[in-house]
């Protein structure tokens, strides 16, 4: 059976990691299973962890009053989801729901911290993945805000 | 280029003279977008353009949109963004409208046998990619895998939706939809076309990019590309330039040392690639 420890290894997030950092992120690390519609993630909640997908998509969504929940982006396999678990005040800002069955690898956003005030080498390493992937999310943004399929674009 | 006509009376029209065609079907794509049915005109190829002209209205180039075998068919789809489009928009079946055309380069589908084929299309660029996806749905195999990434503002801004879906069940199309935001019931993916990229199966040095779309999404798009390591010249692009006249004459269209009218719309990257981080030409 595959533990989190040999999962970690496929994780694009966690390529390149040292050895030994990927045995302390193992250690805050388990398997979690979702049904389509469940929520990972809610808005305001306290974000105690993140996810690393295996399988199936998770919609990022914000709801609107009079427009419902508005879907800003789908993640899928082998992308994170959540950071809020890295900044006070600890707390969700989307809402993040299982569109299909979703299999997910889970870590306990409290035991990384912990772990990460011990060794700030694996702190600098583990914020670096996450600011690469916030990178990635902002260049997304910037792009539909920019809306360049707007009234006048080809 | 069209070849003049023989006019009635027998003067010649030149190439400046709109041929009366009358709009045979009209289908409401979009909020914003209808495709008219012309009588068939002279043959085309794909991504090659009309200009269509609303009478006593005005003159804009619109992209030939169906499929390139189907010669008893002219399909334009026109989004209605001003007054001209918004005269083209309004037409119905047996009103007229003047054709001049078909003009510009075409897409490269000779290079794509062998190969793997991205189509990458944002909004309305979908329009002049459509005629590439007719011959490659109909002869799988003779390209490698082909994969179009399609996005738009909302689901309901997606043109041609229900037939793209029908090629890709009846063909090797592996189709990637995606949209800017959406509410829930959309199942397939919210983000930009260029995160597309990292999903789609294909051999970045045996591959064939065709890319039509607003300039901002070309662009990040090509980095993606690069960044995967597939070459310039392998890339392709349909720009829009402002065409007018659309046979080089009046360099209203003029990109540094080319027209897009004639020399394009569609150019390879390696000679544009110069002028896609430019803010003013």
């Amino acid at each position: 059976m595959l533990t989190v420890a040999d999962l970690l290894t496929e994780a694009p997030l966690f390529a390149g990691m040292r050895a030994d950092h990927l045995e302390l992120v193992a250690g805050c690390g388990r398997l979690a299973r979702f049904d389509e519609g469940a929520e990972l993630v809610r808005e305001g909640r306290p974000a105690d962890r993140f996810y690393v997908l295996r399988s199936g998509t998770v919609a990022l969504r914000v709801h609107a009053p009079g427009r419902g929940d508005i879907e800003i982006q789908t993640v899928h396999p082998g992308d994170a989801v959540g950071w809020s678990w890295l900044f006070p005040p600890h707390r969700w800002q989307l809402d993040g729901v299982a569109r299909d069955p979703v299999a997910a690898l889970e870590f306990d956003g409290v035991c990384l911290r912990a772990k990460c005030e011990q060794d700030h080498d694996l702190g600098y390493h583990l914020m670096s993945r996450f600011a690469g992937v916030m990178l990635q999310r902002l260049v997304a943004t910037r792009l539909q805000l920019l809306d360049v399929y707007g009234h006048g674009s080809r | 280029m069209a070849a003049a006509e023989g006019a009635p009376g027998g003067a010649a029209l030149g190439p400046l003279t709109p041929r009366p065609r009358r709009v045979l079907r009209r289908r409401r794509e979009t909020r914003d977008t209808v495709t008219l049915e012309l009588e068939p005109d002279s043959g085309w190829l794909p991504g090659q353009f009309n200009m269509l002209y609303a009478f006593g209205t005005g003159e804009v180039p619109v992209s030939i949109c169906g499929d390139p075998d189907r010669g008893d068919r002219l399909l334009h789809t026109v989004r209605d963004v001003g007054l001209a489009t918004a005269g083209i928009c309004r037409l119905r079946p047996g009103d007229w409208l003047g054709v001049r055309g078909p003009y510009g380069s075409a897409w490269p589908l000779r290079e794509t046998a062998g190969r793997d084929v991205l189509v990458v299309a944002g909004g309305l660029g979908m329009a002049p990619l459509r005629p590439v996806l007719y011959p490659l749905a109909r002869r799988p195999g003779a390209a490698g895998r082909v994969t179009l990434l399609y996005g738009a503002r909302t689901p309901a801004d997606l043109l041609y939706t229900a037939e793209l879906r029908r090629l890709a069940a009846g063909s090797a199309l592996d189709l990637h939809l995606t949209v800017d935001s959406a509410t829930t019931g959309w199942t397939e993916r919210v983000g930009v076309v260029p995160a597309l990229l990292e999903s789609a199966a294909f051999d970045p040095a045996n591959t064939v990019a065709m890319i039509c779309g607003p300039e901002v999404m070309m662009r990040f798009t090509v980095a993606g590309l690069r960044r995967l390591g597939v070459p310039d010249q392998a890339v392709w692009l349909s720009m829009e330039r402002n065409m007018h006249c659309a046979v080089g004459l009046c360099g209203h269209c003029q990109l540094g040392p080319a027209f897009v009218c004639k020399d394009g719309p569609v150019f390879r990257l390696d000679a544009v690639s110069w002028m896609l981080g430019l803010r003013e030409v």
